[in-house]
């Protein structure tokens, strides 16, 4: 795993701040790099920034100041989009397409006919074991079903660096521990890079080969963790004493993050 | 919601005590308002008969199915007119309104701007512009056309505004991340994003082009050959021939049931897999 730290850069933030329009300091100096490869989570509570700094990476958002690379290119610049793969808190699908259709769509935005695309649509939804219900709405799905498709969608363009916002904060525990899993075999089959915004210490210790603690008021980072044990990860690691011990440290860390006004709520 | 989601490869489990209930529904659906309706009528019959209300004052509906029958080439010219003027208008308040609320919804200053001429157009009785239009105008199918769609454009174009702006912002954000074209975000999420909404304002206007044709007409008053049911009605009340007057309103009626109709079929066809507002619950 030592290569997985020491690989090149995937994403330089340096120095980056946003400031809203309202006067909102959302987040505050973050400098950070992220090796290819790497399974990196923001932990923090509300209000720290965390899912500011990712669209920031996505480039959804222009930081006030400072500047982030990634790939080789401004934040937000490469050619066609394809090298990330975005999946929201919400499942964000389109209600009036099939599922098929929704995990089209980034290929159909990009120029592909239907034909053409079919074995890579088919192929993405194979990988979150949804080769069943291509022809089924949104509607039809269950929460965690519907982030599958989601998390499908946002792998059909065979993205290099995988964003994720907080995907699985609205869902029961068991479905959660699965999708926790599905997303780590996809991070080591692929080869992808994975950024993971998430406000539950436990989620971050069983993904992350690093944890990045933030805090509110401003925004900022405050820990920068190495956790690059343990892989691959099963269930059985979240019985080992490595696990409980990092879920301390990470815990820790957190804690000394929040303010009484964080306590309070 | 009751749709299986935990095995999609096998179908919902559709026994027979299931679809024979459906069935029934959907017989009685078409059955109850068929059977109540001719209830009506017939009460409707036997107390003009057993009471010897005389026709001038309320006709039975035999009498009025009559005179349907006696005047029928001159109704049917006439109800032929009003489709006209109705579709014309509505199909003119469709076009108007779907490009009026485009630019609406791309431009925030010409919103602010023109909004307040939509609203005065909207809010000051057709009844009352009327004459002024029919004075202006000298073709007086164009003056009834115009005030036809004054009453339907409204809803069409302000729904239109509204859909296209209620896009989900998540999915604005995924357009963007994919460098999707401004046509391209159009026609895949601001246009369906906006049906729904589209959908119900073509239902309230129909009813209104409908009933903006015929209230132009009386203010209009037309007489001879050319021209609507409105005047047919005018002109059996001139003349006292009540049941003609039933004749007529029953052919309004109809039609206003027959748009009905079709603007909620086509909804259902457009929307009915996936809106919420269309989706047959089962259970």
């Amino acid at each position: 795993m030592e290569n997985r730290t020491q690989a090149p850069a995937l994403i330089e933030m340096r120095d980056v701040s946003k400031q809203f329009a309202n006067g909102t300091v959302a987040l505050r100096d973050m400098s950070l790099t992220i090796g290819k490869g790497e399974f990196v989570s923001f932990l923090g509570p509300s209000g720290c920034g965390k899912s500011t700094a990712l669209k920031m990476i996505s480039g959804l958002l222009a930081p006030s100041q400072g500047e982030i690379v990634v790939n080789g290119h401004p934040a937000g610049h490469s050619a066609d989009g394809e090298d990330i793969g975005y999946v929201f808190q919400e499942a964000t699908l389109m209600p009036w397409a099939t599922v098929f259709d929704n995990v089209f769509l980034p290929l159909k935005l990009h120029g592909l006919r239907r034909t053409d695309a079919r074995a890579r649509v088919e192929e993405a939804l194979a990988m979150v074991g949804l080769a069943n219900f291509a022809k089924s709405y949104p509607r039809e799905l269950s929460g965690g079903m519907k982030m599958r498709v989601s998390i499908a969608r946002a792998m059909v363009t065979r993205p290099k660096l995988l964003l994720m916002d907080e995907p699985f904060a609205a869902l029961d525990e068991m479905t959660r521990a699965k999708l926790n899993d599905e997303v780590l075999s996809l991070w080591e089959n692929h080869g992808l890079s994975v950024v993971f915004v998430t406000h539950s210490v436990f989620e971050s210790v069983y993904l992350s080969s690093r944890v990045v603690v933030m805090a509110a008021r401003p925004g900022r980072v405050v820990h920068d963790i190495a956790l690059p044990g343990g892989y691959p990860r099963n269930a059985a690691y979240r019985m080992t004493p490595e696990y409980s011990q990092n879920c301390r440290l990470v815990s820790d860390a957190l804690e000394g993050t929040l303010s009484h006004v964080d306590l309070n709520h | 919601m009751s749709i299986s989601t935990t095995d999609p490869t096998v179908p919902a489990p559709m026994t027979d005590p299931r679809i024979a209930r459906e069935r029934r529904e959907r017989r009685l659906r078409v059955v109850l308002p068929i059977v109540t309706i001719i209830a009506a009528l017939a009460l409707w019959e036997f107390l003009v008969w057993f009471n010897e209300v005389p026709h001038y004052l309320i006709p039975a509906p035999s009498l009025i199915a009559q005179t349907l029958v006696r005047d029928w080439s001159s109704l049917m010219q006439s109800a032929g007119f009003t489709v006209r003027l109705t579709l014309m208008s509505l199909g003119l308040a469709i076009i108007g309104g779907v490009a009026l609320g485009m630019v609406f919804a791309l431009s925030r200053p010409v919103e602010m701007s023109l909004f307040p001429f939509a609203v005065i157009l909207q809010v000051t009785p057709v009844i009352a512009i009327a004459p002024l239009i029919l004075i202006y105008v000298s073709n007086t199918f164009a003056a009834l056309l115009i005030c036809a769609w004054i009453v339907a454009f409204f809803p069409i174009l302000s729904n239109t505004a509204i859909g296209l702006r209620s896009a989900d912002h998540n999915l604005r954000d995924l357009f963007s991340l994919y460098r999707a074209t401004p046509w391209q975000r159009l026609r895949y999420l601001l246009i369906p994003s906006a049906l729904p909404y589209f959908m119900a304002a073509l239902k309230i206007a129909g009813g209104l082009a409908l009933i903006g044709a015929v209230v132009a007409e009386f203010v209009a008053g037309t007489a001879g050959q050319n021209t609507g049911l409105a005047s047919r009605i005018l002109e059996a009340s001139f003349r006292n021939e009540i049941p003609r007057m039933f004749a007529a309103l029953f052919l309004v009626s109809l039609l206003g049931i027959v748009i009905f109709l079709a603007t909620s079929w086509l909804s259902r066809a457009v929307l009915g897999h996936w809106h919420e507002s269309e989706i047959r619950r089962e259970g």
